[in-house]
Formats: C-alpha cells, sequence, structure tokens
C-alpha cells in the first residue's frame, strides 16, 4: 500500500539511464490505457463521493427539521394528541433509556462472560466453535426476529406487552456483539500478563478477574457502547413488545411504553404538521444519542489499540 | 537473587481450597453462559415453528405461492411479500456492491491523503450507526420527493417498458430500494475494504513494476486477488438486506401485489411482520404471520450461513497464500 503509483513517477529520478525521451513517459490522456485509467478514477471518486452524501443529508435535515422543535418542552411534556398543538417527547425519552438499560442489564454479563469463555476458557474446543458460529448467525439475525422471539416468550407467557419483553429483544441483539469483541479484546492481552499471574498461583478465575478484564476494559466498553447504540436505535422489535404509550411510566412495569424510535414511526405517518415535526425532533435526540455512543465507541477503541500497541 | 521478604512471599502460592472451587465455578458459569447463546438460536428456531404449526397444518406449502392475504377468509399467501423482499434486496445490493467496492478501492488505493480517507471511513461508519427508523423519515421527506419527478418522467415517455409502467404516487419498490443501498452500504464497503487492504503489497508493486496502470493493477490483480472477501461482502450485505425492516415497512407501500414496475408499491416479509403483527387478533392470523417469520428466518440463516462460509474459506485460502509469499521474500532478502 505504501507504493507511490502514479503521483510520483520513479522515472523522473533516474534520467541518466540511455537516451530516454521524458516527454514520452509522461501520462497522456491520449493513449487508450492511460485514458481509461483516468476515465476509472474519475467515476470510482464520484461514486465514493456521492455515497457521502446521504449522510449530510440526513443530518442536515434533522438539524433543519428536528432542530427547529428544540426546547425545554421537548424533554418535559407528553406526545400532542392529533391535531394538537405543543407538546414533547418526554415519555418515549425516558422509554427508550429505560429499555436500553434492561437489554444491557441482560446482554452485558452473558456477553462479557460468553467472550472470555471463547477467548480464555476453551478457545479452541469444539463447543466455542458452535457457540462462536451461533454469535455469527444472531449477528445476522433479522431485528424484527428478535421482537418475534420476545413475544413468544415474555409476551404471550406474561399476557401484557412490556419494556421486559422489549429489552429482551434488543438484548438479543447486543449479545453478539458484545461478545465477540469482548473475545478480541481479551484475546489481545499479552500472553506474558497472564502467565506471570499463573505462575505466581492465581487460579484462572484470578486472572480474568484481576488481570484479562481489566487490561481488556477499554476493547471491551468499545463493543458495549457499540451495542448500546444499535439497541437504542432499533424500532421493529419494539412495535410489539412494548407497542406506545401516550403517558408517562407509571410504578408497575409490565405495561406498554413509549419509546423515541417508535415514537418517530407511527408520527412519521401522521397527517399532522405537528407530529410530523416532533418526529423529527425525536429522530435528532435519538441520532444524538445513538452518534455520541458510537463516537464514544470508536475513541475508546483508537485507545484500546494504541495500549496494545505500546505494550511489547 | 534477592532475599525475599516475608511479605512478598505470600503474594506467590499455591491457591487455597476455596480459590480452586472458585475457579471451578466461575469455570462452569462462563460455560453455561456461552452455551446459552447457542440455545437461543436452537429456541428462536423452535419457538417460531411451533407457533407456526396451525398455519403449516392449514395452508401447507400454498402459503408461499399464493398471493392473497385475507385472514377473514381464512386465505393467506405471502408470494408477494417474498418477491418484494427478493426484489428490494438485489436492487438494493446490486447498488451497495456498485458504491460499496467503489468505495473501498477508494479508500485503500492511495487516492486521496491519509487524513482524508479516515474523514470518509468514518463518515461510511456513521452511516451505520443512524437508525434504520430514522432512514425511514428521511425517505419519506426527502428521497421520494427528490426522485419523483425523474421517475413520473420516466412513466410518461418510456411507460410502455414494464419497469416503468406505473407511476411513483409517493411510496414505492425504488424509493426503499435506494435507502436500503444507504443501509447495506457499510456493510459491504467495510468488508470489501478489509479483504483490499489485506491484498499483498508485493503483488500490487510487482504490477506497477510491470508497466500496469493503476486500473489494470485494480482490476487484473487487487480485485481478482481478493474476491472471495468482496463476495463475501456482497452475501452478508444481502443478509441484511433480507431482513432489515423498518424504513422498508415505511416506504415500500406494504400493497399486497406483484408488479413489474420500480415505481409500485410493494411489501417485503418482514415489513409485513412489523405492520401486521401489532394487530394479529385471532390465533391462525398469528400463525400465519409466524409462518411468514419462519420463511424469513430460515432464509436469511441460510444468506449469512452462506457468507460466513465464503469469509471463512477466504481466510483459510489467503492466510496460506500470504504465508507463503513472505517466508519466500525473506529468503531472497537473505
Amino acid at each position: 500500500m505504501t507504493v507511490t503509483a502514479s503521483t510520483s513517477p520513479p522515472f523522473a529520478t533516474a534520467p541518466r539511464v540511455g537516451k530516454v525521451d521524458l516527454q514520452k513517459l509522461e501520462r497522456s490522456l491520449r493513449r487508450p490505457r492511460t485514458l481509461f485509467s483516468f476515465c476509472m478514477s474519475v467515476s470510482c471518486s464520484i461514486l465514493a463521493l456521492l455515497a457521502a452524501v446521504p449522510l449530510f443529508s440526513v443530518l442536515l435535515m434533522l438539524v433543519w427539521r428536528g432542530g427547529a422543535r428544540l426546547n425545554l418542552a421537548l424533554f418535559t411534556e407528553l406526545p400532542p394528541a392529533a391535531g394538537m398543538r405543543g407538546g414533547g417527547i418526554g415519555n418515549a425519552i425516558v422509554g427508550t433509556l429505560l429499555v436500553v438499560l434492561i437489554a444491557a442489564l441482560m446482554s452485558i454479563p452473558v456477553g462479557v462472560l460468553g467472550g472470555v469463555y471463547l477467548a480464555e476458557i476453551n478457545p479452541d474446543g469444539r463447543s466455542a466453535a458452535v457457540v462462536r458460529f451461533c454469535a455469527k448467525l444472531l449477528t445476522g439475525l433479522p431485528s424484527i426476529l428478535a421482537g418475534v422471539f420476545a413475544f413468544t416468550t415474555v409476551v404471550l407467557l406474561t399476557g401484557h406487552f412490556s419494556p421486559l419483553a422489549g429489552g429482551l429483544a434488543l438484548a438479543l441483539l447486543m449479545l453478539p456483539i458484545i461478545m465477540l469483541t469482548t473475545e478480541e479484546a481479551v484475546r489481545a492481552v499479552g500472553a506474558e500478563m497472564s502467565e506471570a499471574a499463573v505462575g505466581m498461583g492465581a487460579t484462572q478465575a484470578e486472572v480474568v478477574w484481576q488481570i484479562l478484564l481489566p487490561t481488556a476494559l477499554p476493547g471491551i466498553l468499545t463493543g458495549v457502547l457499540l451495542a448500546l447504540a444499535r439497541a437504542a436505535g432499533e424500532t421493529a422489535p419494539l412495535l410489539f413488545t412494548m407497542t406506545f404509550s401516550d403517558y408517562w411510566l407509571t410504578r408497575h412495569l409490565m405495561e406498554p411504553t413509549a419509546s423515541l424510535a417508535v415514537l418517530i414511526f407511527n408520527f412519521s405517518k401522521s397527517p399532522f404538521e405537528n407530529q410530523k415535526e416532533f418526529a423529527w425532533a425525536a429522530s435528532l435526540v435519538l441520532v444524538f444519542i445513538v452518534l455520541v455512543l458510537t463516537l464514544g465507541g470508536q475513541a475508546l477503541s483508537r485507545r484500546a489499540i494504541k495500549l496494545a500497541g505500546t505494550s511489547p | 537473587m534477592v532475599p525475599v521478604t516475608q511479605e512478598r512471599k505470600n503474594i506467590a502460592r499455591p491457591p487455597t481450597a476455596r480459590e480452586r472451587a472458585v475457579d471451578v465455578s466461575f469455570r462452569w458459569i462462563t460455560r453455561i453462559v456461552a452455551g446459552l447463546t447457542a440455545v437461543v438460536v436452537a429456541l428462536i428456531v423452535i419457538l417460531v415453528a411451533k407457533q407456526a404449526v396451525p398455519a403449516i397444518v392449514k395452508y401447507g406449502p400454498h402459503f408461499v405461492v399464493s398471493t392473497h392475504w385475507d385472514a377473514g377468509k381464512g386465505q393467506c399467501g405471502i408470494l408477494p411479500e417474498i418477491v418484494g423482499t427478493l426484489l428490494s434486496s438485489t436492487i438494493g445490493v446490486a447498488l451497495a456492491a456498485v458504491f460499496g467496492i467503489a468505495v473501498a478501492v477508494f479508500l485503500t488505493e492511495e487516492f486521496i491523503p491519509r487524513w482524508l480517507e479516515s474523514v470518509l471511513k468514518n463518515v461510511v461508519t456513521l452511516l451505520a450507526a443512524i437508525p434504520s427508523v430514522v432512514y425511514g423519515l428521511w425517505g419519506i421527506f426527502v428521497v421520494i420527493p427528490a426522485i419523483r419527478p425523474g421517475c413520473n418522467w420516466l412513466h410518461g415517455h418510456l411507460g410502455w417498458i414494464p419497469l416503468f409502467s406505473t407511476p411513483l404516487l409517493s411510496v414505492g419498490l425504488l424509493p426503499a430500494a435506494l435507502v436500503l443501498t444507504i443501509m447495506i452500504l457499510p456493510t459491504v464497503t467495510a468488508i470489501s475494504r478489509d479483504a483490499i487492504a489485506a491484498v499483498d503489497p508485493l503483488l500490487r508493486e510487482a504490477a506497477f513494476g510491470m508497466g500496469a496502470t493503476r486500473w489494470e493493477t485494480i482490476l487484473g490483480v487487487t480485485l481478482p486477488t481478493s474476491r472471495r472477501g468482496v463476495y463475501g461482502a456482497i452475501v452478508l450485505g444481502l443478509g441484511r438486506a433480507l431482513g432489515e425492516t423498518m424504513a422498508l415497512a415505511m416506504l415500500v407501500g406494504s400493497a399486497n401485489v406483484i408488479s413489474p414496475s420500480l415505481f409500485s408499491p410493494a411489501d417485503t416479509l418482514a415489513a409485513l411482520l412489523a405492520n401486521k403483527f401489532p394487530e394479529a387478533a385471532s390465533p391462525l392470523d398469528l400463525g400465519a404471520l409466524m409462518y411468514a417469520a419462519l420463511v424469513l428466518l430460515i432464509l436469511t440463516l441460510l444468506v449469512n450461513m452462506g457468507g460466513e462460509w465464503i469469509m471463512r474459506r477466504d481466510s483459510e485460502g489467503e492466510g496460506a497464500k500470504r504465508a507463503g509469499t513472505k517466508t519466500g521474500t525473506k529468503e531472497v532478502a537473505k
């Protein structure tokens, strides 16, 4: 990759070899090969730059349409009914935070311990291969099927739509991300550290808790943050596991609950301008949460790479 | 050796019985927890299949080839959804492959300075971070108004071509496929970028040394060498496209029709589930949806397993090849 291809022709530095007509060696678009290469470069650049357009378009729309509604009421009031003015999305923000918290409580312990199993306890075993394969399959599981699973287990058993069911669905989507990044992070810890601990008489459990997990923490946190970002933005599994509610959360948690994502979906189909505006405002808040989590995860992973790089 | 103090001696000692017990139970806990993943995958398949049984018994294989959906009359068929899923995914993946490979080449072949490369790479990563429902909203308010004049011009002037045989009213197959393209672009780009970056620099240098132009090198050496990784990227992108729900549920129009037109409303399996599940009332209705979920599950599992298989074969084959070249160069260097 370090080869400089056409930016600085290597011939320029060696003019002494025989009688070389330097003008003939110059890049000329009249030659079909060069022309073809040039055209491909231009079209490739255009395609690559076009690919960046949607992101900026989305961000621009969010700031323009969503920013118009950004005020204190947005965070403290309930969504407006059809045709009403004013209002906010407070209950949806609380609902999203709650369901993501529930999902995190379910998926983080399982994901981290599972990742430790894959990386340290039994890295090359047949059962580890099966678990790894299943985790990869879960990565590709359509989110709506995670919702179907939570529906058939929690909703049909308890008879209620609830944040618990939504949290289970989201946990299912977070689990493989956390598990596979934990495995990678734990594997990246230098073997000499755990070998030294074993030499001092530490058991494997002590090595994991006192050496591997603390050292791999930045990497694991990256996975957790990316998984949280994915979960916060998921909509499909929430549609029929916690549905929606126009009211604040009450004390007992087994009831339909609002979330930002479902609010955006519901209001996007609304004929009322006020509700459409709230769909954009909710999108702005949601994208803000997701981007903060994603960028935080990326910053941590850069730090993790740096740490791994400095250790011999 | 420096004499060890009493205190230090205590640090290195054999584990006590209690520590050993903790260790054994810890290992068992991780084993059980890891096994849970496999159990969950099995449970998903079993539970969905179990719920689908009444519908499978009632409709049988006719379900996947019938076009009517009228739960009241007991008629259910998901052929339009299957066709819509395959059509929208194919269009989305084809476009995403073109753009994704272009971006991947652009990011690896030194077209732009390093810092710009990492900026563009982050832009593509952030594309993946934006929630699907926000893309749906963006599709409704930006993409559809933007493409509607062009589409309706095509319909007006070239309406005799089946592809353009209906006008684009608001929602339809094309806007859904376009938004789908954007959503799977990051997947295709990231994986094919890794595959292209993993091509041995020596191969590239050799091609340049023989006088190949940049694109002769890319098309003749770099892409063929990394083709398995690129195929894997496309198949995994297809897996994502098949299961993508919200943007499609908002943009595809949920119309139970099979039309050759790109601008006609259509439906996909995932969108059908998202739109019909919340209002499913009777057990048979629910069963029919579970049947559709089962079809979707099998479809995506097969595609994803195929993608993983291609990627794994890629990494094994490439690894051996690369190891071979590296030892080769070392010998030459000596």
